[in-house]
């Protein structure tokens, strides 16, 4: 496979020609902010807050989902995309009931951390308040869409490494919401089985263990990277 | 002609809430009201959200006594759940009451009433606080604050923080008593003794200079309620409800708490969020009950500790069966903190306290639950509605300043009836209006103090409506 060369913030960078930008400056120890990339899963491109400036396109690019070409120049800091990324996580929690103190991911939620990291101190956006619920209809998790920001994580991770296709996105614009099979309760999903791979990708306090309280939803993601690692290793088969 | 006097806001209470007072005719006092302009809400958003989560959302409701609405929440969940907790869980749970009651009685006692008492009811009020009381008596204020500080320290070495723990869940609670946290209490023990020795002192002197506080400070019957032992003992976190008259009998006692509906009912008056709980048995007003310190002391037999009981004697001596003058709350308040130090010093010796067996574990096993505890100010109902996947249908709360509602109102209108003639708005007045209402120790929730100037606003209103006077200051 052909090498590609390029520079990440004057840094001068060597990857593979299909690599993304994100996986080059992780590989040359740049870090870029993240929320919808989960390690094991394909990209999506979902979330905005990877956004990267490349030297000669107007726009920004998300790093996850753009692939490093030849003499690219990239820029992963700068005052703009600072501005672009403070308002991406704003306009995240404007969007839907987020309530850190009271809530079970509170401390170990990858949206509050990041919120903190960029240095977001309050909201300027007018909150929304939409009326969303809790499925509380599983026997084990929960799903709490007041705390979704639709990154996917959930839907990925169920159809690519469980292989279940449980859950699944509907609807439009801020009517899109995550759903079990056709859209019903997932207490009654047939598909579901109850792996737990959604809950354990969750970024935020959405999907939960039932019975948690405020801080209680640690999760441990290293499983689903060992997951991924051993089928792709093919360290199942003997 | 009729008349109105509004104080508006009260201030060195929890919360924001004003006074009115009407007047008749011939300009003398006929009825106060106690209104709290607040709306919170707690009972309706909560709707919709597991009960699991209820231990973290609840106690938001007070920065004060968090701990209280924690235990009661915990307490209905062990209720939906229909488990018995581990033993080693509930005698935790009392632990951190124990602390809560020390340091919101601390918090009531010095940092809020004793600046009225202590530096005189017409020192100015930007000196009257807590403030000034480190001015006038620096010792004495930082053992008072030293005293709150212990009730904290205990609850944030059980619950990680001094404020808004959510430590106690439903089936049990997350962490036991660390050795450490254990040895820090203890050390801490012979100061808090030797503070509430100081406190005793300071009070029975003000019982002897403030005689008169001691008579019409809210002195009239009433009925009184509280948890006890099955044997009448003076009880917190477990136990039954008991109602005394203000004769001292028992007029119902070892109610469950859970069947509350039952025996209490709830008055809703216009110009208030605040509702007024009453024993409907003699329904409204004359089934008005007050909770809190002074009702606990009166509905009990004994406190269970020793030096909390020979105080308690003394207590009793002071009425004839009941003791009637919410002024008194102040010492029912300290032989409660006394009686909570005792009991501190005894769990210390507890091994069970640092076991690992802390939670029981349970689905929905039924569709209602009510958790009942004392709080600092009074009895907390927590009773929870929820269906077959636990989320909140119904959520109703009975805190005590509600309880204590109908008597706040006529502790107002016995103390304005001694300085309000005609259309003058005394000074003294409005003081000592306020102490009246400080001596429940009201939680309106929202965690704002004053502390300096009063903002202040009285208003004489006619009948009509029509502004007759009209005094600020702040």
């Amino acid at each position: 496979m052909a090498a590609r060369t390029f520079t990440i913030d004057g840094k001068l960078v060597t990857a593979e020609e299909n690599a993304t930008v994100l996986d080059a400056a992780t590989e040359a120890g740049i870090d870029i902010p993240t929320l919808c990339h989960l390690e094991g899963v394909y990209d999506v491109g979902a979330c905005r807050l990877c956004l990267v400036e490349v030297t000669g396109i107007g726009k920004l690019l998300p790093a996850c989902t753009t692939r490093v070409a030849e003499g690219m120049e990239i820029k992963t800091d700068s005052e703009r995309l600072r501005k672009y990324r403070r308002m991406t996580i704003e306009l995240l929690f404007a969007e839907r009931n987020h309530v850190c103190a009271v809530c079970v991911a509170n401390s170990h939620c990858e949206l509050q951390a990041l919120a903190c990291r960029l240095g977001m101190d309050h909201v300027r956006y007018d909150y929304t308040f939409p009326r969303w619920s809790v499925d509380n209809t599983h026997t084990l998790f929960g799903m709490d869409h007041n705390r979704c920001i639709l990154c996917t994580r959930c839907v990925r991770v169920c159809w690519h490494i469980e292989g279940a296709g449980t859950k699944n996105v509907s609807g439009r614009g801020s009517h899109s919401h995550i759903i079990s099979d056709l859209n019903q309760s997932w207490g009654s999903s047939e598909t579901c089985t109850r792996c737990g791979k959604c809950v354990m990708g969750c970024p935020t306090g959405a999907l939960f263990a039932k019975g948690v309280t405020v801080s209680e939803m640690e999760r441990d993601r290293t499983k689903l990277e060992f997951i991924v690692t051993a089928r792709e290793k093919k360290q199942w088969i003997a | 002609m009729a008349q109105r006097i509004i104080i508006d806001p009260v201030t060195r209470i929890e919360g924001h809430a004003k006074i009115s007072i009407h007047l008749d005719d011939a300009g003398n006092v006929s009825d106060a009201e106690f209104h709290v302009v607040e709306f919170r809400g707690f009972e309706k958003f909560c709707e919709g959200r597991p009960y699991s989560e209820m231990p973290g959302i609840t106690p938001r409701i007070c920065g004060i006594c968090p701990v209280s609405h924690l235990l009661a929440s915990a307490k209905a969940g062990d209720a939906i759940m229909a488990v018995n907790i581990p033993p080693a869980a509930d005698k935790l749970r009392r632990l951190m009451n124990l602390g809560q009651f020390i340091q919101s009685h601390a918090l009531s006692f010095f940092h809020l009433s004793a600046p009225d008492f202590l530096l005189g009811w017409d020192t100015p009020p930007a000196q009257r606080n807590v403030f000034g009381l480190i001015a006038a008596n620096k010792e004495l204020a930082r053992a008072g604050i030293r005293l709150r500080q212990f009730g904290q320290e205990v609850i944030q070495i059980l619950g990680g923080q001094k404020v808004h723990p959510a430590w106690a869940v439903p089936g049990g609670v997350r962490s036991a008593l660390s050795e450490a946290g254990r040895a820090k209490i203890r050390a801490w023990l012979p100061e808090a003794h030797a503070t509430t020795r100081v406190a005793f002192d300071l009070f029975k002197h003000t019982m002897e200079t403030h005689k008169r506080e001691v008579q019409f400070f809210g002195n009239f019957p009433s009925l009184f309620m509280g948890l006890v032992e099955p044997d009448g003992t003076w009880e917190h976190h477990g136990g039954k409800l008991r109602f005394t008259d203000s004769s001292g009998c028992i007029i119902a006692d070892q109610l469950e708490p859970s069947k509350y509906a039952d025996y209490i009912a709830e008055a809703a008056h216009p110009g208030s969020y605040l509702k007024s709980p009453y024993y409907s048995p003699l329904g409204c007003p004359d089934g008005m009950y007050r909770v809190g310190p002074l009702a606990r002391l009166n509905v009990a037999e004994r406190m269970g500790t020793p030096l909390a009981d020979a105080e308690l004697k003394l207590f009793k001596g002071l009425g004839r069966g009941a003791v009637t003058s919410s002024f008194l709350y102040h010492y029912a308040r300290l032989i409660e903190i006394l009686t909570c130090i005792e009991r501190v010093e005894q769990l210390m010796d507890d091994p069970e306290l640092g076991s690992d067996y802390l939670r029981a574990d349970a689905g929905i096993n039924s569709l209602r639950g009510v958790g009942v505890s004392e709080a600092p100010r009074g009895t907390l109902f927590h009773d929870y509605t929820v269906d077959r996947d636990g989320l909140l249908r119904k959520v109703n709360l009975i805190v005590a300043t509600g309880q204590n509602n109908l008597a706040m109102n006529q502790t107002v209108a016995q103390i304005a009836r001694h300085y309000v003639r005609g259309t003058d708005i005394p000074e003294a007045m409005l003081n000592r209006v306020e102490h009246g209402i400080r001596c429940y120790d009201p939680c309106l929730s929202c965690s704002t103090h004053a502390v300096g100037q009063m903002p202040l606003e009285v208003r004489l209103l006619g009948p009509d409506g029509a502004l007759l006077n009209r005094v600020t200051r702040g």
